[in-house]
This record gives structure tokens, sequence and C-alpha cells, in this order.
């Protein structure tokens, strides 16, 4: 196997509060290639922060330090404004939750799609525009043609976020970073949407990187999950073995769920351990 | 308690709601599925009287209602939304918040009222002054129930109360609803589009799509599987996929 995609070693994040530094991230390391990684976390775990301490997203007042972040053999620390921008969108993408912030109200939404084609590839508008179409259907828009006349308002939140997946795909990057892609869809549009990105990261051979809440949806889509507490990976495993989970947290956070096949009159509540935070 | 019978909603071109009707008993616990754009919440907020224009007939306890409400039917219904982030006024304290219904139904004792109000949802008294924004969502969640059982209602109506939760929360707000409701012995009325977290409250459920409902079923049916319609059928195998 060659170098890996991505390789966090020691990542800490702090941001400035009233009286020092908050952590958010604290010492975390991961390592993917092409591959499907679940990051697993509640608010406040530092799973997004560590998505976006990779595109370097984070605000200027944050403090981050690690003993490797690394995209590709890129160091992500130590790289200038330029070399960032070349990363992000042409090589790492990102998928945020709500298509309805994350999409420009006043463009439409295939006129987006042809801005990020050609804001990475050399062409012409009318090139722009036959990508766009191709890049519609490839996330399965069944009427290209209406969506890539309407404006985001105009779109369901599925519709949305295929619009968003299709903008990400367009300069056909290394890696997609989808943080909480699908949390404000419902179940059947979940399922659709992560079918999609699975189908188009492993039809282009990309690594995806998924962060979320919901541990059964994440281990259902990645080969491997990570599962975050307080700023630091508590376990890993991969996903297939998740009922396997030796971590109190990470059985925990199973258990709380109610279930369909089975009733039960109170659920488990989970009980933190202050030493899960050590 | 709660009769809808025949109701028709619209809002300019789309049907949004279309012969709906449904029967809750006192006491019991009543849920709606679907997916977005089914028209789950949209019955919801007209039983709560938050939608002008509807067709067709509701009742409570029996007297039919009207277009518009009075207060002693504010009093017996109390709402519970999604999010618990826009349901707090954001300049209030939760003692200002909490005054407020006992002000507006000329309640005695406003004093002690809080005081248990806070208690009966676990939270600390020391959060009575503090600002929704000083909360994490799962302590706002126990303010807005708070805010809606204060003024003793008799119907609750829940409207995604736990979507915006983390699971280890939801399942902590899961269990003080399933509380409250036997303790007090509320009507209540779950929408959602979580099949797990319906089947876990309530012990009746209609499915709904594209504005009707498509089929009324027990929850045992439900766990058991006996679904009738096709997209019951379909809920039900996704949220079977997903549970590990």
């Amino acid at each position: 196997m060659s170098a890996p995609l991505v390789e966090i070693r020691d990542l800490r994040v702090d941001f400035p509060g009233p009286s020092g530094w908050v952590p958010a991230v604290r010492g975390v390391s991961l390592g993917m290639g092409r591959e499907k990684l679940g990051i697993v976390g509640e608010s406040g775990s530092g799973k997004s922060v560590t998505g976006r301490a990779l595109m370097r997203l984070l605000p200027p007042q944050a403090r981050i330090r690690a003993a490797a972040l690394r995209f590709d053999g890129t160091d992500i620390a130590a790289a200038t404004p330029r070399t960032m921008r070349g990363l992000r969108g042409a090589r790492i993408g990102l998928i945020l939750q709500d298509p309805k912030f994350s999409l420009n109200p006043v463009m439409t939404a295939g006129a987006q799609i042809a801005e990020a084609w050609a804001a990475h590839r050399q062409g012409s508008a009318g090139e722009a525009r036959d990508a766009a179409f191709a890049l519609l259907e490839q996330v399965l828009i069944r009427d290209p043609r209406r969506v890539y006349g309407a404006y985001p308002h105009e779109l369901s939140g599925g519709m949305g976020q295929r619009v968003m997946i299709a903008m990400m795909l367009a300069p056909q990057p290394d890696l997609l970073i989808a943080d909480e892609p699908t949390s404000a869809l419902d179940a059947t549009v979940q399922a659709e949407i992560l079918r999609l990105i699975d189908r188009l990261v492993s039809d282009r051979g990309m690594g995806l990187m998924l962060i979320s809440h919901d541990l059964p949806l994440v281990s259902r889509f990645c080969d491997r999950v990570a599962v975050m507490y307080a700023g630091r990976v508590l376990e890993e495993l991969p996903a297939r073995a998740l009922h396997r989970a030796s971590h109190p947290y990470t059985r925990g956070l199973l258990d709380c769920l109610p279930r369909l096949d089975t009733p039960r009159a109170r659920l488990p509540v989970l009980a933190r351990d202050p030493a899960w935070r050590a | 308690m709660i009769g809808v019978d025949g109701l028709d909603i619209r809002f300019g071109r789309v049907h949004a709601v279309q012969q709906v009707s449904f029967a809750v008993a006192a006491g019991e616990s009543f849920g709606l599925v679907g997916e977005s754009g089914s028209g789950k919440s949209t019955v919801l907020r007209a039983l709560a009287g938050l939608i002008e224009g509807w067709g067709g007939a509701m009742s409570l306890q029996g007297r039919a209602l009207g277009r518009r409400r009075d207060r002693s039917f504010f009093r017996s219904v109390q709402m519970v939304f999604q999010d618990p982030y826009g349901s707090l006024h954001p300049g209030q304290t939760v003692d200002r918040i909490l005054a407020e219904p006992l002000a507006i139904h000329g309640l005695a004792e406003p004093e002690a009222r809080i005081r248990r109000a806070l208690e009966e949802v676990s939270l600390a008294a020391a959060i009575r002054f503090r600002y929704p924004h000083q909360l994490s969502g799962g302590q706002r969640q126990r303010v807005a129930i708070a805010r809606a059982l204060i003024a003793d209602p008799a119907v609750l109506l829940l409207d995604e109360p736990t979507s915006a939760l983390d699971v280890s929360v939801q399942a902590e707000v899961l269990n003080l609803l399933a509380e409250l409701r036997a303790a007090r012995q509320l009507t209540c009325i779950l929408v959602s589009h979580n099949l797990a977290v319906v089947a876990h409250l309530c012990g009746r459920l209609a499915v709904m799509q594209g504005g009707r409902i498509v089929e009324t079923l027990a929850t045992e049916a439900l766990r058991a599987g006996q679904a009738s319609h096709p997209h019951t059928a379909g809920l039900i195998a996704l949220s079977r996929d997903l549970e590990p």
C-alpha cells in the first residue's frame, strides 16, 4: 500500500476561553487511505473540529498543534495559504449538514455546480454547463434540466444535498469529508443520500471521512469507525465488529437507542465515567 | 379526548393535509409518523390552533374546536417543539420563561410552581436564572417541557421533541416524557420521523404520506412487522436495517 491519504498524529486544537485555552481536540491520531472512515461522537466530542483542522478551516483564533497533520504527503500545518487553496475543493471536498445554508440562495443549482467545475478546471462556459448536467445525472437527479435552473429554496432537502454532492465531485477530489451530511433529512432520504455517496466514493476510488453522531448509520456505510469523546478517540474498530465494541461509552451509545424489535419500559441512560475524559 | 375528522389543509396550491381522521382516548399516546412533507407536523399545528384556514372538524373533550381558541384551550393543550434553540426566548431567563404561562393563566403561587416544575424535569434550581444560550440542548428541551407542563395541561403535543438531541440525551428526555405522562396521566400526540422513538412512547400510531394517513396500527403490530401498506413496510425495513 502507498503512503496514507490522511495522517493525523497527536492533533490538539484549543479555542481561547474567558479563563485560558479550552481544549476541543486532545491528542487525536488517525490514519486513512482510500477507504471509508466514520468518525462518531456526540456534540462537543471534537469530531467536526478534527475534520476542519484537516482542511485548515478553523477560525484564526484556534490554536492547532500536531506531531503530524498530512494530506497525501502535504504538511497541512505548514502549508501556505496558496497551497491550502489548491487543496480545498480540488483535492478535499467538504459536504455540510444543511444544504439550505451551504448553497448560495441567489444562484441556481446548475450555475453553482458549473462555477465549482470552472473554478478548478480550464474550460468554456458551455463546457462547464455540460459538466454540470453530467454531474446532476451522476447524483441521480431524474430531471436535471429542471434542477439546473432551480434556486435552492425550490429544492427539497434531499435534492439540495444531491446538488451539494455534485458540486463537491466537480473538481474530482481524492478525499470527501462529509460532516453530518444527512442529519437534516428523514430516514428514507438519509439512506438514499448515503448510498449515493457510498457508490460515488467507491466508483471513483476516493477516501471518505463520514462525521456523524449516528453510530448505527455510520457503521452501516463505513469500513472503519472511530468513536470520539471529549476530544479523544476512545475506540477504533471495524464497522462490522460494532456489536463487539468493548468501550463502555460505545456500548452505552448503542444501548440507549429505542429499538423497534424489543420494547423497553425505560431506556438505559449513559453513565459518564470521568475516567473517559482523562 | 381528541377527535380529528376529515381534516383538510391547503397552503396555496399545495394540498398539505387531505381528509385526515383519527381519535385519541384520554391518557393515550398516539404517534404520527411520516417523512418531511407528509403533513404530520401540519396536523399537529392545526390541532394546537397555529394554522388558520382548515376544513373538516376537530374536537377536544367532546367540544368542537373553532377557528379561534380561547384561553382555556391553551390551558389544557400545550406543545413542545423540535428545536429548543428556537422555541425559547433568547432574551429571557428560565425563570421569566416559566413565569409567563403562570401570568397568562392567572395561576397562584408562581414561586412554588416554578420550583416544582424545575424539579419535575430534573433541572437544578441554579438553572432558574440562566439564559437559554447558557444551557445545553438537553437542558433547554427540559425547560421547554417544564414550560409546557407548568399550567397543568391535559394534552401534550410533541413535535419531534428529541430529533435535535444527541442519542444519550434523547434517551434521558424520552424517559422523562414517559415518567411525566404516567404521573400526570397526560394524553399525548407525538410527531416523529423516527419509528423506534414513536414505538417507544406510543401505543398506537398513524403513518402519513403525501398528506394522507395511509395506515393506522397498534405498536405491537408495528413491532411484529404486520404492516398492510407498502410505505409502512418500507419504513419498518429501513428502521430494522439500521438497528445495531
